[in-house]
């Protein structure tokens, strides 16, 4: 069985920033493996342990910088990995969930995968729509924020949870193949193991350029422009108390008695 | 040409999200100079067509086919409706059902799609759309041809449409292709239930990612313990199993509405926000002043809560 998991890092910024031009400041922007993708990741390693001949690719669209990600990944237990990017992509300012698609339905279609497992969304962006749009471009069935799987390789169907809003979860089955994009929560990411981080170094990791896979200018041209980028003016009139932590408790305190807190 | 807005609903209820979304679409109709069309696919669709003539809506289009939501009906129905309309616009809301049809169907029309609107304008040829990056530390603009084009819409970021129209109410006959309907929805499951309901609670101490480690939450139940107050948490603190499912506020968990909320450590993103805005009184524990969360704050302390939250038990006599 094959198992595919579109991987990508995300930045946080730091509590002061500066935006320059449409991005913030890189100076400010710290990257990691995108929450969301490494629950995607510690699922597929889940089924490929639970079953045999069950092989975990990962694949990213991103530059040279992302594949410090994309070892994490494979020290925690993926095989092998693609890496897709080209001097045309690094130049843009937006890749869309059509073009990312675009450009993973084209190793999707080398790799065959049964299932494809990937974050709901990208810490960063949120545009929370790749999975999907993959799932529609390779003809597969889906299901968006999954927070429980339960994969009977044998009849072809895969049994999630969604996770609704409220407090509510959807139980849904799927047909093979599918994408189901995850939420945080559904398991417990593990920690890679050293002997996992050597391994890592000596696994496959492939570049691979749009043009190698096939891809076409078409697909990945986008009517969409980002044309500014803004600190969100403050809304709040919050009464800020300054001071140190025992000058702010007793303002604060003070606050909470009038309120009849612990009275 | 119209602007078309996809309802949401929900084991019998329609979402008040879907009464959003005919206020956003009615704003770009009138900027676009076009009709607002809403479209209702599943449950009883009589229903939820009589709740949606709200005014500004020019048709209500029904689709009678099962109960609940499913994406592959979705889907095939409304990328038949959008080939008879042509709209302009589609809105959708971004909700999880939203994020499980939505992209599908931009694909399927090639709309270009922006998600998780939380403004939109257009001069009549551009739509302009701004979203949130960072949870919600910056925001963003995104231009695009206002023609075609598919846009997911943040719950509760425009007002309910009210009052009575006169929409045209019409059955919308879609063949559905019952073999291209490859999942199917066995079940509900409601999971936040327990020991404790947070929304029951005067007053909740919160906790978020800004605690850093499962054994500091001890100072976080001193203080609740001081307070007589109920511990409660944002989405990370469940989601290491920390505290169970039945304590998370938020978009996923629980609605909450107490008189005091006190957010620790809490930067106050969209979903957790959307669970305790109501709260009457709100109070910000966080070291980062940009936290999203004083902006919602009636009052706020930027410092080290591993400082202020002893200091804070021990007035209490804690």
């Amino acid at each position: 069985m094959q198992l595919l998991v579109p991987v990508t890092d995300a930045a946080t910024v730091d509590d002061e920033f500066e935006i320059d031009g449409l991005a913030v400041d890189e100076r400010y922007l710290t990257y990691d493996i995108n929450e969301w993708d490494e629950y995607a990741v510690e699922a597929a390693v889940q089924i490929a342990e639970a079953g045999e001949d069950v092989e975990v690719v990962t694949v990213t669209v991103g530059p040279e910088r992302v594949e410090e990600t994309v070892r994490q990944a494979l020290a925690k237990g993926a095989d092998r990995a693609v890496r897709v990017w080209d001097d045309d992509l690094a130049a843009r300012d937006l890749l869309d969930a059509r073009a990312k698609a675009a450009l993973i339905e084209a190793v999707a279609r080398d790799v065959d995968p049964d299932l494809i497992l990937t974050g709901v969304q990208s810490g960063d962006a949120g545009f929370a729509a790749t999975g999907v749009t993959l799932a529609e471009r390779l003809g597969f069935e889906w299901a968006a924020v999954v927070n429980q799987l339960d994969l009977d390789t044998e009849s072809g169907v895969v049994s999630v949870h969604r996770e609704l809003e409220g407090g509510v979860e959807e139980l849904t089955e799927l047909d093979l193949p599918a994408v189901l994009t995850i939420q945080t929560g559904i398991n417990e990411p593990r920690y890679a193991s050293l002997r996992g981080i050597r391994q890592a170094q000596t696994k496959p990791l492939d570049v691979q350029t749009p043009a190698d896979l096939g891809v076409e200018e078409a697909d990945l041209a986008s009517p969409l422009s980002w044309t500014a980028t803004r600190e969100p003016e403050a809304e709040g009139d919050a009464t800020i108390f300054e001071g140190d932590a025992e000058a702010t408790a007793g303002e604060l305190a003070t606050v909470l008695r009038e309120q009849g807190v612990g009275q | 040409m119209t602007v078309l807005a996809v309802a949401e609903h929900r084991r019998g209820e329609l979402r008040d999200v879907s009464l959003e979304l005919l206020t956003a679409g009615r704003r770009l109709a009138d900027a676009l100079d076009t009709d607002l069309h809403a479209v209702v696919v599943s449950g009883d669709v009589e229903e939820f067509a009589g709740e949606l003539n709200r005014e500004g809506v020019d048709a209500v289009h029904t689709v009678d086919h099962g109960e609940e939501f499913n994406h592959d009906v979705y889907v095939q129905v409304l990328d038949a409706l959008a080939g008879d309309l042509g709209p302009q616009v589609v809105l959708a809301p971004h909700t999880v059902n939203g994020l499980d049809y939505a992209p599908a169907l931009a694909s399927r029309l090639d709309y270009p799609l922006v998600t998780d609107a939380v403004d939109l304008r257009t001069d009549g040829d551009t739509l302009v759309v701004d979203r949130e990056m960072y949870g919600s530390k910056v925001e963003t603009t995104l231009e695009l041809p206002a023609d075609r084009a598919l846009v997911t819409v943040r719950p509760a970021e425009w007002p309910t449409a009210e009052g009575v129209g006169d929409a045209a109410i019409q059955a919308f006959d879609a063949p559905v292709d019952e073999s291209a309907v490859r999942s199917r929805v066995t079940g509900f499951e409601e999971v936040a239930g327990g020991d404790v309901d947070i929304s029951e609670a005067d007053v909740l101490v919160s906790v978020g990612r800004g605690i850093g480690e499962e054994e500091n939450l001890d100072i976080i139940h001193d203080l609740a313990e001081a307070l007589d107050a109920t511990v409660s948490a944002s989405r990370p603190i469940v989601d290491n199993g920390w505290l169970p499912k039945n304590r998370q506020v938020g978009q996923s968990g629980k609605v909450v509405t107490p008189d005091v909320y006190i957010a620790i450590g809490i930067s106050g993103a969209v979903q957790h926000v959307a669970g305790m805005k109501g709260a009457d009184t709100i109070i910000a524990i966080n070291d980062d002043p940009s936290a999203p969360i004083f902006d919602i704050a009636d009052y706020g302390i930027v410092d080290d809560l591993f400082e202020v939250v002893p200091a804070l038990t021990e007035e209490f006599g804690g």
